[in-house]
């Protein structure tokens, strides 16, 4: 079966829309879900030859609402009946602007009782529209695995019976902050995996960013939403540098900066200029911010790392995370020289215990520092500890490049 | 975080006899736990690969330089108990899921269905890099 672009990416356009409508007519969640992927599944195999209905939408919506009443003739049709009828009480009337329903479908997937690994693959097959068969080769994991991790999710959704409505306003924060930890770690899942070899991987960035969009649009006050869009496109417009011709790693300091990106960039830089001056300054936004700093910036040494120094520093007091205090590390070290970098890192020990991240930022300050002997050990250190193939290739390549220069 | 389960034919913690002195009963017991232990994973969402290898007697053993013909070594060999026997990839949340699987694997039934206490090798498989290198 092969889907044109065009096909494909109206797809996934109109997934939660349609499924916001079968939702809404029927109840049912679960059900609802795996009717309009049958759907969806249809569409891409007639549409390339049969040709594209007149409304593409509501075709989706009949195939899809037919399939919901084959399963309810089915099995057990008056337990279904009579959970359809208190199902539908919570169904509010009248037509739904599509956004709304992007952004239910997105808190139904971030459900407080899934983790991220399930409400992941449940948000990118309700809401992005995708495959079963998609997701399972995006993660690589088999399509029949990939399909029990989707089922499973939903059986909780269903268990907890929650109505498909948005929150009340005001009670919403909490599930709208995994909302954006799901698309951020689909964004990261796919910039890791952006230039592995398999071609076929669908672009999980691509679809994070697609997602962040349709909140985005949903919630255009919420600055947060803002931030992590911009954060994203601030970040994917350096894919292109990120790899070398062989695949490894080219970290920030040395990445051919004609190669970002421009016009993400520019977008990115325009949301979140537009977020600060909200008022309302969160996670997100603070890490937009650094990298629209980085990305700004002619190079990495005339980088403005006073600000960015003093942006890790309000980023570690929001977050107390450790692996901020590192960043914060570098920038010290960029700002007042290697031994302010270094002195901050001596007592994350205890917080970050034997992490390789921590060998790795110590070594390059000590390379910076001049001490070549201890900086070797620990590009070593790292590459012992680190769980990442292409970053332990690069500690090696690290650890090696000095050992050799110190013998000549 | 995915894990490479693997066990050798050397590693047997009891003292079960080889599998060829089993019973067929005990053999199919044995082959129904580890099939239900698979069908739990696939259904939990964790299975990515489960495997069985040949016999070591028909395993080979293949050195080269690159250049002249690439030397191979034909079975039986002496050191037969350190070749894998086989293996499962399980995606999982957390290294105590792992270990947990692992520990479900090694108790897989012997002779008079009494756990074989076989030795699992856990090991983590390198993943792609963090982004914010």
């Amino acid at each position: 079966m092969t889907t044109g672009p065009a096909t494909e990416g109206l797809l996934r356009e109109l997934a939660p829309r349609a499924l916001g409508a079968v939702v809404r007519r029927y109840g049912h969640f679960a059900d609802a879900e795996d009717a309009v992927q049958e759907a969806l599944l249809a569409a891409a195999t007639t549409w390339p030859t049969d040709g594209q209905p007149d409304d593409p939408l509501a075709w989706l919506i009949r195939v899809a609402s037919r399939r919901m009443a084959d399963t309810y003739r089915r099995d057990d049709a008056r337990r279904r009946r009579e959970e359809l009828a208190a199902t539908r009480s919570f169904i509010p009337p009248g037509p739904v602007p599509a956004h709304d329903d992007t952004l239910i479908l997105m808190l139904m997937c971030c459900h407080p009782a899934l983790t991220a690994a399930s409400a992941i693959p449940l948000t990118l097959r309700a809401v992005g529209g995708l495959s079963t068969r998609e997701i399972a080769a995006a993660f690589l994991v088999p399509e029949a695995t990939m399909a029990q991790r989707i089922s499973r999710a939903k059986a909780k959704i269903k268990a907890s019976d929650e109505p498909f409505r948005l929150p009340p306003p005001g009670t919403g924060g909490e599930r709208m902050r995994s909302v954006l930890h799901v698309l951020y770690l689909i964004f990261n899942e796919g910039y890791a995996a952006s230039d592995g070899p398999d071609l076929a991987r669908t672009d999980l960035s691509g679809e994070a960013i697609r997602l962040a969009r349709a909140v985005h649009a949903a919630v255009p006050q919420d600055a947060e939403v803002t931030g992590l869009l911009a954060l994203m496109l601030l970040t994917d417009a350096r894919r292109p540098a990120r790899t070398g011709a062989d695949g490894e790693l080219v970290p920030l300091a040395g990445q051919h900066r004609a190669l970002w990106d421009r016009a993400l960039i520019t977008e990115g830089v325009t949301l979140i200029t537009g977020a600060l001056r909200q008022g309302q300054v969160g996670e997100y936004q603070v890490q937009a911010a650094i990298a629209a700093i980085h990305d700004q910036a002619a190079s990495h040494a005339s980088t403005d790392w006073p600000e960015i120094l003093a942006l890790y520093g309000l980023l570690e007091r929001m977050t107390g995370n450790p692996m901020v205090t590192l960043n914060r590390a570098v920038a010290a070290a960029m700002t007042h020289g290697p031994g302010a970098g270094l002195a901050l890192l001596d007592d994350l020990g205890d917080r970050l215990g034997d992490h390789h991240r921590l060998h790795s930022v110590r070594a390059h300050l000590l390379e910076q520092a001049g001490d070549t002997g201890a900086a070797v050990a620990e590009f070593q250190a790292a590459a012992a500890r680190t769980s990442n193939l292409r970053e332990q290739r690069y500690l090696i390549t690290q650890a090696a490049r000095l050992s050799t220069s110190n013998k000549t | 975080m995915r894990f490479m389960l693997l066990q050798d034919y050397g590693g047997v913690e009891s003292d079960c006899p080889p599998m060829a002195q089993w019973t067929p009963e005990e053999i199919k017991a044995h082959i129904d736990f580890q099939n239900t232990l698979n069908a739990e994973l696939l259904e939990r969402g964790e299975l990515i690969e489960a495997q069985g290898l040949s016999v070591p007697e028909r395993a080979k053993f293949v050195v080269s330089d690159g250049v002249s013909a690439p030397v191979i070594t034909d079975g039986p060999y002496p050191e037969s108990k350190e070749l894998l026997a086989g293996y499962r990839m399980v995606d999982v949340e957390t290294l105590d899921r792992a270990l947990e699987i692992a520990a479900r694997a090694s108790a897989a039934p012997g002779i008079n269905g009494a756990p074989i206490r076989q030795r699992i090798e856990v090991r983590e498989v390198m993943s792609a890099p963090d982004p914010e290198v």
